[in-house]
């Protein structure tokens, strides 16, 4: 058996806790999010060039003597493959794609459009509405469904966690302006069902733990619970990330935003059922007597 | 409780082994359509187009109300009553009734019973609302009387889009409603959405009308420009012929001007009217007029009377195909807009599979040899219930052939590693529970007991964000969903019925052992 004093630290991680999510709201309401095309709404274009001397200023150059607004120009994985994403959507006008493509051959060469997205104000705010909902939604379920299963103590302590996941897994987003896209609201969910998963199974054991010892005070307590499932929450974030880090190496570059946001999402989610969930409890002074009132009504 | 019957062994080999064969005829080529299921591929996997059009609705709605109008003075007239000041403000029509008729008029427009409003039992409302002050009238469309609009014209529009789309002969595409005013067009294989963009965005409203250069005359006139040049014409309002009456158009090749022409033939009525029409008017100009814009104005020389004629007007044979195309498919009842687009070309998309699948063996060979490395004979039990997960999972989406994304591929990925996680909260607590047990059957049998409501909370968490990401998103990331909770639900199965049954032939088997995990 483990015996780590997790609960030693309690105090310096969470004013850690508070510092990074102060600083990632601070960002967030500051710098914002870097929203994609799917929320923005606007043109995206990856592109492939045949003339391996095309460099990134050439290609943005040449976006931005068309009259397109805001052109943004990124290498996306191969030497040859680039993503360019601009303001302007006009999928309306059904030569608009087509335009560009001739335009662009002009000046560079021959261009392979290897995807396009093009995505109008209306739906791009239609699909961030939708995303907030999805996620909003998601969190409302989690306290439910913990609130039905545990005292409330617990829910607080796990829907704290979960908050904190995802408040700072956003900051660093809008820390390295790393793009927000559908795909991310997709991790943003499992993330908070993955930082639940984790929390329960540690929320198990101290409700466990409280039947059988009534003499322990829920400070040890939290930290024997921690320690008896110390090595499934190390072997599950394990292949949890072997799994995301074959993503985010091999994956391709369309999976590289999620797997990163999972991969942040994981190791907070971790972090964050030891040092938010377990600390709740503490400072909520839960106690035998806490399950079994619960259990007599 | 270790123990399992005969049975029950036998339905889970059986179970298993019909799923991993629909798991496995995604590989072969069989022609037989239900033992050789496959999943679909999303189009950011095979390529292909997505567009998301929306119909404008409002130049249908201020058609309706003129004819509103129209229907309103008439009815009222054959019941005697005078009304005057007849207007159209946005989109309110309004009017003036007189003192002794305030009454009877409200009547007529208020009953349930209504000829002019119609009432709608089933949404307990009228076609418009009306709203009266003093003496005049305000009527306008209620909510639902435009809920109604917009349906009609949207099932009028989704079938020409579904000709138009047929006509060019895409393979397999998707055409669906989106709320009341929307239409999904998706294309799987679509390298270039160009033309079918260009096809949608037409009405293609094609009308017959004389040019003319009396301004006054009695059906009104209008000023139009041509197509091509910077011309402009004036034309009668009198349309003589329009679209509805075609029943056929082809690009031809005119064996005079050696040009390209769309060649049309009319329906009955529409023979009677054009040869009417052309035979008062020999030696005037006959505009023909698509959406707004005159393509050409040829000469009448003489009666057309066989009901087929010709369209000329610089065509290419590319442009005719497309032209005759639009007409034989119909006019769309209202512009429709492309709001949304994305498509994927094929090599990206065959690009994206073979990323997806090789990150899927990479991340499943590191967690195989991780759990041997952690468990030995037990990580191979789990490896085991691991590679049954998959075949399971796998089996399941080909047999309900759901549609595989990219996203979905990171799906299966990840349940790779969040699958194990049940199989070690078991072996953990069975650990913990050979500590004060000695009889390994009875440690490993707690073992089980005492971790399953911890398996089901953390199960059950994870099921609910793909439930509502299942609801909530669209396209890709809705594939994500489908893999991640069908994942969830083969993760339970391999590990009750398939590791439980390993873990109990091998404790049985080796329960002398001092140290079995």
């Amino acid at each position: 058996m483990n015996n780590i004093s997790f609960n030693k630290f309690y105090r310096k991680f969470n004013i850690l806790s508070l510092i990074l999510i102060i600083t990632s709201l601070i960002f967030l309401i500051i710098k914002g999010l870097n929203y994609g095309v799917d929320f923005k709404g606007g043109t995206l274009i990856e592109l492939r060039t045949n003339d391996k001397t095309n460099n990134i200023t050439m290609i943005r150059d040449s976006f931005n003597q068309m009259n397109l607004g805001d052109v943004s120009v990124k290498k996306f994985g191969n030497e040859t493959d680039f993503i360019v994403k601009f303001e302007k959507q006009n999928s309306n006008d059904p030569e608009f794609i087509k335009n560009i493509q001739n335009k662009l051959s002009s000046s560079i060469g021959d261009v392979d459009f290897r995807r396009v997205e093009n995505v109008g104000p209306k739906v791009s705010s239609e699909l961030l509405k939708s995303g907030i909902i999805a996620i909003s939604l998601s969190l409302a379920a989690m306290l439910l469904y913990i609130w039905i299963r545990f005292e409330w103590q617990f829910s607080l302590g796990a829907i704290l966690a979960i908050f904190h996941d995802v408040i700072i897994t956003l900051g660093i987003f809008s820390i390295f302006s790393l793009e927000i896209n559908l795909s991310i609201v997709a991790a943003v969910l499992t993330i908070v069902g993955y930082s639940m998963n984790d929390t329960v199974v540690i929320f198990d054991r101290v409700r466990e733990n409280l039947r059988k010892y009534s003499d322990i005070k829920i400070f040890e307590l939290t930290n024997i619970s921690i320690n008896e499932t110390l090595s499934r929450t190390i072997i599950t974030s394990v292949t949890t990330l072997l799994a995301l880090l074959s993503i985010y190496l091999f994956g391709g570059e369309i999976l590289k935003g999620f797997s990163l946001a999972m991969i942040l999402g994981v190791i907070f989610g971790t972090y964050s059922s030891i040092y938010i969930a377990n600390p709740v409890l503490v400072a909520l002074n839960v106690s035998q007597r806490t399950i079994v009132k619960e259990e007599k009504d | 409780m270790l123990y399992f019957s005969k049975l029950r062994i036998i339905s889970v080999i059986i179970f298993t082994i019909i799923f991993s064969y629909f798991a496995l005829s995604n590989f072969t080529k069989l022609d037989d359509r239900f033992f050789s299921k496959n999943i679909n591929l999303g189009l950011d996997l095979q390529g292909g187009s997505y567009l998301l059009l929306e119909i404008d609705n409002r130049p249908v709605i201020t058609q309706r109300l003129q004819a509103k109008i129209i229907e309103l003075k008439r009815y009222f007239k054959d019941k005697e009553i005078s009304l005057k000041n007849f207007s159209l403000n946005g989109d309110i029509i309004t009017f003036e009734a007189q003192e002794q008729d305030l009454e009877q008029v409200s009547k007529l427009l208020n009953d349930k019973e209504s000829d002019i409003n119609q009432y709608y039992q089933s949404y307990k409302s009228h076609e418009f609302d009306v709203i009266e002050n003093n003496n005049l009238f305000n009527l306008n469309y209620s909510r639902y009387g435009l809920v109604l609009l917009k349906n009609a014209s949207l099932d009028q529009a989704i079938e020409i889009v579904r000709r138009r789309v047929d006509e060019v002969g895409t393979n397999e595409p998707n055409i669906l409603k989106r709320g009341n005013d929307r239409i999904l067009v998706e294309l799987p294989g679509l390298d270039d959405p160009n033309r079918i963009k260009s096809l949608l965005g037409k009405t293609a409203n094609l009308t017959f009308q004389f040019i003319t250069q009396n301004s006054e005359e009695s059906f009104g006139t209008e000023k139009l420009s041509f197509e091509d040049e910077d011309r402009e014409a004036i034309v009668s309002k009198r349309i003589i012929l329009s679209g509805d009456n075609l029943v056929d158009a082809k690009p031809t090749m005119n064996s005079q001007t050696n040009e390209t022409v769309v060649s049309f033939s009319l329906d009955r009525v529409g023979a009677k009217k054009f040869g009417k029409a052309t035979s008062t008017g020999v030696g005037k100009q006959l505009a023909i007029i698509l959406d707004g814009k005159i393509i050409s104005a040829p000469t009448v020389r003489e009666p057309i009377v066989g009901g087929s004629g010709q369209i000329s007007g610089n065509f290419t044979f590319q442009s005719a195909t497309d032209l005759a195309l639009l007409l034989r498919s119909g006019a769309l009842p209202a512009p429709l807009n492309i709001i949304e687009e994305r498509t994927v070309g094929p090599d990206l998309g065959q690009d994206s599979i073979d990323a997806g699948i090789l990150s899927l063996i990479i991340g499943f060979l590191l967690v195989i040899i991780f759990m041997i490395y952690k468990y030995r004979a037990f990580g191979l039990i789990a490896n085991l219930a691991l590679i049954t997960n998959l075949f399971l999972l796998i089996g399941i989406l080909t047999l309900f052939e759901a549609t595989l994304t990219l996203p979905g591929i990171a799906g299966i990925i990840l349940t790779v590693g969040m699958a194990v996680d049940a199989n070690v909260l078991i072996f953990e607590r069975i650990k913990e529970e050979t500590k004060s047990e000695k009889n390994p059957i009875i440690a490993f049998d707690a073992g089980y007991t005492k971790s399953r409501t911890t398996i089901l909370d953390a199960n059950i968490t994870t099921l609910i964000a793909a439930f509502i990401l299942f609801f909530m998103g669209s396209g890709p990331v809705k594939g994500f969903s489908v893999t991640l909770g069908v994942g969830i639900l083969t993760t339970l199965f391999s590990v009750y019925f398939i590791a439980r049954l390993l873990t109990s032939l091998y404790v049985v088997k080796n329960k002398e052992k001092e140290q079995l995990l």
